[in-house]
């Protein structure tokens, strides 16, 4: 099968199908995109515009946009992949991913949305003293953007290879550019009105073509499930490597190790997501907590499906396609959607998936940089530089500033992770490992427990970003190990890629032991208020009249 | 703007209570239950491949039932979410809203012109 494909995917420079298309299908969502973005900037006028798009967003387009800023290019390439590849091992990441939005509809989304304005310290700080919370709240959620827009615009680059016919180091470096340009200018124009927008079109795009292809890949097999699954194993079967695509254990049974260190990941991220502050960000877009309720429910079916489609394009891919092929193209894991793409439906549906493949990058990458940039302007710069302080935009200004800069932050760091070679898979489970760690706890308790002090909250955040950040360190990723980061030297001593298992519970304990052995006692007014706001919504920020 | 005295009011009084019930006995033993699910399955999925293994069905095995099964299970938890907040705590909580908003747990009069903005997480 793979010999009919009539292309030569041996070559490392090769690209599959035409890259004009890919090109002019990109060029075209830039554009509309552009178009949008620069309409969505009249209404710009106050904060709440800039970071909240007015929250005048409906539940269904904040569905919509969650779902465009959830799905990243790690979601899309990286889960269709996995399972072309491992199979079922595959399937596990896309279930902890969605399993996850639970935590944020039963927990999190309505109660956020009616205490907080902008960012995610604003109810992390609520009840505590603001400047030591604001400030740690701050740092975790710069530290998750930046892992997360790292990840991205370094698969940017990864992706030209395969996609738009570039070769070479200075070609990639130049796409990062480019993508870390055009979210610069989403961000700093659009606003989050802007933002929301491009995820919107980007979400749809991508639910849609994953649609076609889903149905392609069943109207191949008869619209039968077994069928399918019997058509990857026996392809499974024929190739250079065989593994057993349909059972456990392909990608993490070989060891004690590798298992535990799957349970792990599985806990990362199953409690990351709802602490992801770009994530939590868009439930101040709608206009009441009844909408962010109703945005959960739609991001959940959105996203819930879309996983579904993903389970049968990555059999397919390893069915039609075949690993072998797939780990020899440029891209490897992440070129399995794109070649059955190409299988399919030829250069034109190729390129349809490759511009979607890029509109996903670009729509997530925007979503993190105003989350970072409004994180350091509203919580660094406004509340602790400032004291609260600041002339009216002043605020907005600082964090258009901040957007470029971050920007051009992420653009360099994207680039040295593009040459370094570093995992994106990875990159994304830091993030999540991280959001788990050091945020999720401390809104948990901020909501919840009566008792919990300012100290708790510092234990808790700055506990967990810091075993999480330092267990990765002393890794077999980044060191000891032949894939690892710096492979000649060993400085690990933690056998686990993923440190959520260790630094979860930690700061869960941290958060607790730290709020025990406080001396101050808790402000029990303000958690009345807390408490009455997120449960009544009396007090929660009002949408924008335009 | 209310005062601290009627927040605390609020969150004495008997239908906040209930509203905080109401909540809590839907969202905690379900947090639980999903996790533990979930959890259940990552660690089947992890130690016991075997049985994971087993053909259900043509080439349909258990792990990808179990797997597809915390699809539907994600699905009706979102569901039974929204029926259960629509029926039991939003009748509550909308009619709370109303009520502070006329100042009725205010016990005295708010004193006029006091300011209790506190932080920058009030407008």
């Amino acid at each position: 099968m793979p010999d009919t494909l009539g292309l030569d995917v041996t070559a490392a420079d090769s690209t599959i199908g035409e890259p004009a298309i890919n090109i002019a299908i990109f060029g075209a969502f830039v554009l509309v995109t552009l178009v949008i973005t620069f309409r969505a900037s009249r209404n710009n006028k106050t904060a709440a515009d800039y970071y909240a798009a007015g929250r005048n967003i409906s539940g269904t387009q904040n569905g919509l946009a969650i779902a465009g800023d959830y799905l990243s290019a790690a979601s899309f390439l990286g889960i269709a992949g996995a399972i072309a590849l491992y199979g079922y091992d595959g399937f596990l990441y896309s279930i902890g991913f969605l399993v996850a939005w639970l935590v944020a509809l039963l927990l999190v989304a309505e109660l956020l949305r009616n205490t907080a304005r902008f960012t995610m310290a604003d109810v992390l700080a609520f009840r505590m003293r603001q400047r030591p919370v604001r400030m740690a709240a701050a740092i975790s959620t710069l530290a998750v953007c930046l892992f997360y827009l790292v990840a991205q615009m370094s698969g940017a680059g990864g992706l030209v290879t395969l996609l738009l016919g570039v070769t070479g180091e200075a070609a990639q470096a130049l796409v990062v550019i480019l993508v870390g340009a055009l979210m610069i200018i989403y961000v700093l124009v659009g606003g989050m009105r802007g933002t929301t927008y491009v995820q919107i079109i980007k979400a749809s795009l991508l639910i849609a073509g994953a649609l076609v292809m889903t149905v392609w890949v069943l109207g191949k097999y008869g619209f039968n499930l077994s069928s399918l699954l019997g058509g990857a194993e026996e392809t499974a079967q024929a190739q250079t490597a065989p593994v057993d695509v349909l059972a456990p254990g392909a990608q993490y049974g070989a060891t004690a190790t590798s298992q535990l260190d799957f349970v792990s990941l599985g806990l990362a991220l199953v409690l990351g997501t709802a602490g992801l502050p770009h994530v939590l960000m868009r439930f101040y877009t709608v206009p009441t907590a009844k909408d962010a309720r109703k945005s959960v429910v739609w991001a959940i079916w959105l996203i819930g499906i879309f996983y579904l489609f993903s389970l049968v394009i990555g059999y397919g891919a390893g069915a039609l396609v075949g690993a072998d092929e797939i780990s020899a193209a440029p891209g490897a894991v992440n070129s399995a959607a794109p070649l059955l793409a190409f299988e399919l439906g030829g250069t034109v549906l190729l390129g349809i998936i490759a511009g979607v493949a890029f509109a996903t990058i670009l729509a997530v990458v925007a979503g993190l940089t105003i989350t970072a940039s409004a994180s350091f302007a509203h919580d660094v710069y406004a509340s602790v530089i400032k004291k609260g302080d600041v002339p009216p935009n002043g605020e907005v200004r600082v964090a258009r500033i901040t957007s470029v800069v971050i920007g051009a932050i992420s653009i360099g760091l994207g680039i040295l992770a593009l040459q370094a070679g570093l995992n994106i898979a990875f990159l994304v489970a830091l993030a999540f490992a991280v959001a788990a760690s050091a945020n999720l706890p401390t809104i948990l308790y901020t909501l919840f427990w009566k008792r919990f002090t300012t100290q708790g909250a510092l234990w808790s955040i700055y506990g967990g970003l810091i075993a999480c950040v330092g267990l990765i360190l002393f890794s077999p990723v980044v060191s000891g190990d032949p894939t690892a980061l710096f492979p000649d030297v060993d400085f690990s001593w933690f056998p686990l890629k993923n440190p959520g298992i260790i630094s979860i519970p930690l700061s869960f304990f941290l958060g607790w032991l730290g709020t025990v052995l406080s001396k101050e006692e808790p402000d029990t007014d303000k958690y009345a208020e807390l408490e009455v706001r997120a449960l009544t919504g009396i007090g929660a920020e009002k949408a924008v009249e335009h | 703007m209310l005062t601290p005295e009627e927040y605390r009011q609020a969150q004495d009084s008997p239908e906040f209570t209930e509203l905080r019930r109401r909540f809590r006995r839907f969202a905690f033993p379900m947090t639980v239950a999903f996790f533990v699910w979930y959890l259940l399955y990552v660690l089947l999925s992890t130690y016991a491949d075997d049985f994971m293994a087993k053909k259900v069905f043509g080439d349909v095995n258990v792990g990808i039932l179990l797997g597809l099964a915390q699809f539907v299970t994600t699905f009706l938890i979102t569901q039974l979410y929204v029926r259960h907040a629509g029926r039991n705590t939003d009748p509550i909580s909308d009619e709370m809203r109303n009520r502070l908003e006329q100042h009725e747990y205010a016990r005295e009069k708010p004193a006029a012109g006091e300011d209790t903005t506190q932080g920058a997480t009030r407008a």
